[in-house]
């Protein structure tokens, strides 16, 4: 396998192979957990902490697995590193860990943890894995918030309630309303709505991957306007 | 698209998509006209913002899609989806709700999944059912005809009221609105009244509340008028009125008291006008015959359910998109035998 440069790395986990918006992988709790900024931000540090440490383990053992039983013990890695994470969650951010609930044991399942230590982290070294890991688990992170933010502030008016669940009492003030609750729009926090959030970022994504495609290759002289699509 | 051909006699049929369209529209008339004399302006001021919305969004979206915008104005579907969407809500709706409806129908339902043709779900019903998820308090002031009567609103106050969303000074909306026949008769039935200590209830008619079956037999006249020009097909309108009769008759023969008679379910709520005109949509209907029967039983099968063990009072809206989305299987099992091919299509 080629080895990437540092910068593809992260370049690969926060766009061009996003979790979220172009792999597609671990859309249930993308689209379960999304309904406010906080909750997102919530499970994606806590997916962000797995990947890391999934990435890490796996790529150190990765001389001493046979390849036939690659699949359990890549399981066990991430749901060790699950099960701890959620103790440290129950013990230091009690509120957020009873909303986010039975989303945080699931991150067991998430199809972006075992398909980055199949894909990338069984065939790197511990650096780099690591260092996937974290990309991976950012760019999963800004989707997962972006959605949240925007779900938030459609359907129930505000942006970051709830903050003190993660930041501690000071976070109360971090509470932005735009407008009263009783006008939002019911239907953004509804399911349907994580949906068409998510599929409104994929086509922003893919106009400005198109806007850009279609720029010429930069050249001296700035250019007066972005060319149309 | 027209084919010209030249040499011999041939017959040139006059259908097009916008003339389909524009005869289901004049078919649509008579009942809209009904649902104005009984529940007032308030239905002429959602039919004429909603269509005019939905052309805007039309006409925005074509333009985006770099489409030829006049050409596909004129086939009329637009107008189709806001008409419809007016009907099934409530008079008096705030004019935002019907701005987000419509947008829903048009931009989402219709354009996003590649316009006119290409949407899988009906647009009309999407947009429906979006506000009435995410609007419950807007989409359940239903005026009731006395209360319309009592408070006799000019044009202009119906308007007012519709662009602010708030009546005219003096009037409250306890006054002038009531559960319509399917509210009522689920939440007494919820209640333990029984069947027919809610139709002994002086707004009831013969069948539901007068004037939603004067509308109701005034749709059904537009839609046997389309029926009489093959605009539409028998099977599913036949097919899911036959199947909600059959179903509520085999309730209401069970226990007359808990379920409502079969011709109470037809003639209230959006029975008629979803046979005739929602669920015959060419688009996202089934288009075999068997196929066709099907969906017709399918849509009047939950209708039943919904309306009966639900969370809504009616379910007509929510019956026609889940039926639309078994549709493209209905079509792929139900394929007519081609002529001259054995059964199992080969020979």
């Amino acid at each position: 396998m080629i080895t990437s440069s540092y910068g593809d790395i992260i370049r690969e986990g926060l766009w061009t192979n996003n979790p979220g918006l172009v792999q597609l992988l671990g859309l249930c709790p993308l689209l379960a957990i999304s309904g406010t900024v906080v909750n997102a931000l919530g499970l994606g540090l806590a997916t962000i902490a797995t990947l890391v440490i999934s990435n890490t383990l796996v790529s150190l053992l990765r001389e001493h697995v046979r390849p036939e039983i690659r699949i359990p013990v890549y399981v066990l890695i991430i749901a060790s590193a699950v099960t701890a994470i959620e103790l440290v969650m129950n013990a230091w951010f009690h509120g957020l860990f009873l909303v986010l609930g039975i989303f945080i044991p699931l991150i067991v399942t998430n199809c972006a943890i075992i398909g980055r230590a199949e894909a990338f982290a069984s065939r790197n070294s511990v650096p780099r894995a690591a260092l996937d890991g974290l990309a991976m688990g950012v760019g999963f992170t800004g989707v997962l918030v972006a959605i949240g933010a925007l779900r938030e502030i459609v359907g129930q008016g505000s942006l970051l309630d709830n903050a003190h669940l993660l930041f501690g009492e000071w976070g109360r003030g971090l509470r932005i309303e735009i407008f009263p609750q009783e006008h939002g729009f019911l239907l953004a926090l509804l399911p349907p709505g994580a949906f068409l959030a998510m599929g409104l970022l994929i086509a922003v994504k893919n106009l400005i991957d198109a806007r850009l495609e279609a720029r010429p290759i930069p050249t001296a002289t700035p250019e007066p306007k972005p060319a149309q699509p | 698209m027209r084919f010209r051909t030249c040499t011999s006699p041939h017959i040139v049929p006059g259908h097009s998509v916008g003339r389909l369209m524009r005869q289901v529209l004049y078919a649509l008339v008579p009942g809209t006209l009904a649902m104005t004399w009984f529940f007032g302006w308030g239905v002429l001021v959602n039919v004429v913002l909603s269509v005019l919305f939905a052309v805007m969004f039309e006409a925005l979206m074509v333009a985006l899609r770099r489409r030829p915008v006049m050409a596909t104005l004129g086939d009329s579907s637009a107008v189709l989806a806001g008409w419809l969407f007016a009907l099934a809500v409530p008079p008096l709706t705030p004019v935002w709700v019907l701005l987000i409806g419509t947008a829903f129908a048009i931009v989402v339902a219709k354009h996003l999944y590649g316009g006119l043709g290409y949407n899988p779900f009906n647009p009309a019903m999407v947009g429906y059912v979006v506000v009435l998820v995410s609007f419950p308090r807007e989409l359940s002031l239903w005026p009731s005809p006395e209360g319309i009567m009592e408070a006799s609103l000019t044009f202009w106050q119906t308007l007012q009221t519709t662009l602010t969303g708030r009546l005219p000074d003096g009037m409250d909306w306890d006054a002038i609105t009531r559960a319509s026949p399917l509210d009522m008769m689920r939440d007494s039935l919820v209640a333990g009244q029984t069947v027919t200590e809610v139709t002994r209830s002086p707004i009831f008619g013969s069948f539901s509340q007068t004037e939603w079956e004067w509308a109701g037999n005034l749709f059904l006249l537009g839609g046997i008028w389309l029926l009489y020009r093959h605009v539409i097909t028998w099977h599913i309108p036949v097919s899911m009125l036959l199947s909600l009769a059959i179903i509520a008759g085999v309730f209401w023969v069970f226990d007359p008291d808990q379920f409502a008679s079969p011709a109470f379910h037809v003639f209230s709520g959006a029975a008629i006008i979803g046979a005739f005109f929602i669920a015959t949509d060419p688009v996202s209907a089934a288009t075999t015959p068997r196929g066709r029967i099907l969906f017709g039983v399918g849509i009047g099968i939950l209708t039943y359910v919904i309306r009966t063990w639900g969370g809504y009072p009616d379910g007509v809206a929510f019956a026609v998109l889940l039926m639309n989305m078994v549709a493209p299987t209905l079509d792929h099992y139900t394929r007519p035998r081609i002529f001259g091919h054995s059964r199992d299509g080969h020979g």
